[in-house]
């Protein structure tokens, strides 16, 4: 069932054409809209929120007409911005409830859902102390909520995770699966990083100069077969050949001590670890990838090239 | 307002009062959303309390309640003295009080003012409102309004002291509230006039100090050209030629204003608007005024803070 609908959709500003000809069906769930910087995501998110006038075509979301149902569209979205965009003089309780009641909750439901919101995001006791002394990862938090405290359908994030150190990253990442698994929430997240996408979406869009350049369930693309990323801190060559002479495929990473090994039976990870322990080495990551054995090292890799690995 | 203790979202199905709390996920709402009017209703509340520093941290509070107090204590020493010594008449009438009190008014809305607009540009609060059930120009006319009320309490605060001195010091109650509605009258036009100014200076200064120069300057130079001009043409040319240019400055204008309405007595000297013409040409002004700033105020968001 599809979320949100384009069709041949089109937009220019004069001379330049920052989507051009879209025909997308997005599911419920996570969806990862990928692109460059200037590819055409925001001016995407804008038409969808019903702001922005298309110059042809057509798009709708949850039903709703994206040229005429604007206000309705805008009560069930929730949107979180890419850029800072939080008044810095008061605490991130009294603006979340502002933002609840502008998106139309009466003042009691705003009060209650503006404190469990921010619970949810993980915000706390700093919560009465004004947003100007937050952490950059503490204001990403508040945008988050005030996307989330009216209760959305569809909820837009715009590079959520700019800004964030890698340990900042994995938390919005970890949130966002939890916004559309535990809370029920569809979310449309863009990032110009398919890398953190594709850990986390459900569905991936690609874009390219306002160019729809693909659009794939990742479980289609990744299910086929998953793979164990391993790191350890050393004989990474003993244990690898201890793992192909078990039958495992394995192919070495390109960072020293990295290795992938693919899961073609379950006892896999317990085979790594016990190569490991019998070589008193350090495990340092095991991690399951439902990525395609042959991409997996690509991922530090341009766009392009990891898109051309992909096809 | 207070709420009631079950959550909206959940089903409450009544049995379970004493239980103990859970962690029961994120809950969802099915209530009514109140839509468009609700969403104006309170960015307009919300921009109402800002004007007072209400919801914010002390040092936000400090300068409009300063002014405040700067505004009222005149009033209030003047009732007193009005009680005490049985005077028939309050030394400065409704309509001369806020005149006689442009200097704390004057900073009150310079400072006002860009707190309610230009935070907004700076912190790029706008894609976060537009992303909600509002229009761009409800915005506009929400700001513009709710700053509009604030600073008609401001000025209409001490006219309530003043009135409410005026019948405990058993002034005619007929004639006063009368005369305090005029007063209350010339307040409101007042408000329009400084919120439709300062807010116009206020949507093109991202920043704020530079937005409460820019009112306080205008707001001060706009007084003295207006006062010279009136006398200098009126002395040259005639009183009624002079007056024509009350309308460069605010305060001068209302008093136009007043003089042409109400038939009050001038607080600007030489101020002398006679006749029907000049109530007509004074009023004009007046709404074009208000029409042009909200004009360019709506312009001027059709442009910033697009999502």
């Amino acid at each position: 069932m599809s979320i949100i609908s384009t069709q041949r959709l089109t937009k220019a500003f004069g001379p330049i054409i920052a989507v051009s000809n879209l025909t997308v069906e997005l599911p419920s769930g996570v969806v990862g809209l990928v692109g460059a910087n200037g590819a055409g995501k925001s001016t995407l998110i804008k038409i969808l929120l019903g702001l922005l006038p298309p110059t042809s075509g057509a798009a709708s979301i949850l039903g709703l007409d994206c040229l005429t149902d604007g206000l309705k569209i805008r009560e069930h979205v929730g949107y979180m911005p890419e850029s800072e965009c939080l008044p810095l003089d008061v605490s991130a309780t009294e603006f979340l409830v502002h933002m609840a009641r502008m998106s139309g909750m009466p003042s009691h439901v705003a009060r209650e859902r503006a404190a469990d919101t921010l619970r949810h995001v993980g915000l706390y006791e700093e919560r009465y102390r004004p947003i100007g002394g937050y952490s950059t990862g503490m204001k990403q938090r508040v945008k988050l909520a005030q996307a989330l405290v009216h209760d959305p359908t569809l909820v837009f994030l715009d590079e959520p995770t700019n800004g964030l150190d890698p340990a900042g990253r994995d938390e919005m990442l970890g949130l966002i699966s939890r916004i559309s698994g535990d809370f029920g929430i569809s979310v449309v997240v863009t990032s110009h990083l398919m890398g953190e996408l594709e850990r986390i979406s459900d569905h991936l869009v690609v874009i390219e100069a306002g160019v729809l350049s693909r659009s794939t369930s990742t479980a289609d693309a990744t299910q086929l077969s998953g793979a164990l990323l391993v790191e350890v801190t050393d004989r990474a060559d003993d244990a690898v050949a201890r793992l192909r002479k078990k039958g495992a495929t394995v192919v070495i990473g390109v960072r020293p001590g990295t290795f992938a090994v693919e899961m073609t039976d379950k006892a896999v990870p317990s085979w790594v670890v016990e190569i490991v322990a019998k070589l008193k080495v350090g495990l340092v990551r095991l991690q399951p990838s439902r990525h395609h054995l042959s991409e997996i090292f690509l991922a530090d890799a341009t766009p392009t090239e990891k898109e051309a690995a992909h096809v | 307002m207070s709420s009631a203790p079950t959550p909206s979202g959940a089903p409450n199905n009544g049995a379970t009062t004493d239980s103990v709390i859970h962690d029961i996920g994120f809950r969802h709402y099915d209530g009514p959303r109140l839509g468009r009017g609700w969403a104006f209703r309170s960015l307009l509340l919300e921009t109402l309390r800002g004007c007072y520093g209400l919801g914010r941290p002390a040092k936000v509070k400090a300068m409009p309640w300063v002014l405040v107090a700067f505004s009222i204590l005149p009033a209030l020493i003047m009732v007193t003295v009005a009680i005490v010594t049985s005077l028939t008449e309050l030394p400065l009438s409704y309509v001369g009080y806020p005149q006689a009190m442009s200097l704390p008014l004057s900073l009150f809305v310079a400072g006002r003012a860009p707190y309610a607009v230009s935070r907004d540009l700076r912190d790029g609060v706008m894609p976060l409102y537009l992303s909600r059930p509002i229009k761009r120009g409800d915005y506009v006319v929400a700001k513009f309004s709710g700053l509009a009320i604030g600073v008609f309490l401001f000025i209409a605060a001490p006219l309530a002291v003043l009135y409410i001195g005026a019948l405990l010091a058993k002034f005619p109650v007929w004639h006063e509230t009368w005369i305090f509605l005029g007063g209350v009258a010339m307040a409101a036009v007042l408000a329009l006039i400084l919120t439709a100014l300062s807010m116009v200076l206020a949507a093109f200064t991202r920043r704020r100090g530079f937005g409460v120069a820019a009112i306080v300057t205008t707001l001060v130079f706009t007084a003295i050209f207006a006062s010279v001009l009136v006398h200098v043409v009126g002395d040259q040319v005639s009183r009624a030629a002079g007056s024509y240019f009350a309308i460069i400055d605010p305060f001068a204008l209302v008093d136009a204003l007043a003089i042409s309405w109400l038939g009050v007595e001038a607080t600007t000297p030489g101020l002398e608007p006679n006749g029907a013409l000049d109530m007509l040409y004074f009023t004009l002004v007046f709404i074009g005024f208000i029409a042009g700033s909200l004009g360019i105020l709506l312009r001027r968001f059709r442009k910033v803070g697009g999502v």
